[in-house]
């Protein structure tokens, strides 16, 4: 799992130094998500399962098409379609393709090697462990992190509601 | 087992958390900037899951859980100032901002 653990870790520094260069925001975003999943990958190499697992799901997939939505929703234009067209080029996702390519053929190495995935390279750390400790000694931080959740919620709400119609000065604002 | 040196994998944290730092102060695109903050966020936790796994613990991933719930409350609330901030200024340079005034 060592060869694992370095190659991703490659992947990921040069991801995340195209991330920084690239010029447009969508070329940045293949680039950030192939930089995540290589992570992903290290977690798993590390044994932390379940983490790799979030690490996927939720910024690779959930966060990351969040950044996807608002760049779309910047873009509303003329050249909207123009940039569409380029964008479908090879010279695009080619790189991310590289880079993606490399880590799903180290997933399927690991599969095809270890099909229980026991050989980490960190200590393995079982999703139980981690279910058992976030419900017991972490509980608190738990709840403040749903709070937080909510008021992230709440708060993006407020900024990106429509402006109120034009009327007579509502009381107490 | 436990043969890659905990060092190793907190050199790679230090380095990704220096792209983004880096990122986060050369670019002027807030949308770049928030990208380099996600990097950031993402190097403190892979730091956090290297040190869990180092000692066999599940408290690693449990910090990386709540650094995750962080980055994503603070995408939703980033994202959404994004959108005010193009739709108010029309363009997504930082420094148009400067001057504070709504």
């Amino acid at each position: 799992m060592d060869i694992v653990f370095y190659i991703s870790a490659a992947v990921a520094a040069a991801a995340t130094f195209l991330v920084v260069t690239r010029l447009h925001a969508v070329h940045a975003l293949l680039y950030l998500v192939v930089s995540l999943l290589s992570v992903a990958v290290i977690f798993y190499a590390l044994g932390a399962s379940y983490a790799a697992a979030l690490e996927a799901i939720i910024y690779a997939g959930a966060i990351m098409v969040l950044f996807v939505f608002v760049i779309m929703l910047l873009r509303l234009g003329r050249e909207a379609t123009a940039q569409e067209s380029q964008w479908l080029r090879a010279r695009t996702w080619v790189g991310p393709g590289i880079l993606a390519a490399v880590l799903a053929g180290e997933v399927v190495a690991v599969a095809v090697v270890s099909p229980g995935g026991q050989a980490a390279a960190g200590q393995a750390v079982a999703p139980v462990a981690v279910g058992a400790s976030l419900l017991g000694p972490y509980l608190l931080g738990v709840e403040l992190a749903s709070m937080l959740l909510l008021a992230g919620l709440v708060g993006a709400y407020h900024l990106a509601r429509p402006e109120a119609p034009p009327g007579p000065p509502r009381k107490g604002h | 087992m436990g043969t890659v040196p905990m060092e190793h994998g907190l050199i790679l944290a230090g380095v990704l958390f220096a792209m983004g730092a880096a990122g986060l102060l050369a670019r002027r695109n807030v949308v770049f900037m928030l990208l380099s903050v996600e990097v950031m966020l993402n190097a403190a936790g892979l730091a956090f899951i290297v040190a869990g796994s180092r000692w066999g613990r599940a408290d690693g991933q449990v910090m990386f859980l709540f650094v995750l719930t962080t980055a994503a409350a603070e995408v939703a609330v980033g994202l959404a100032l994004i959108l005010c901030f193009y739709k108010h200024l029309g363009t997504l340079d930082a420094d148009a901002a400067a001057s504070l005034r709504g």
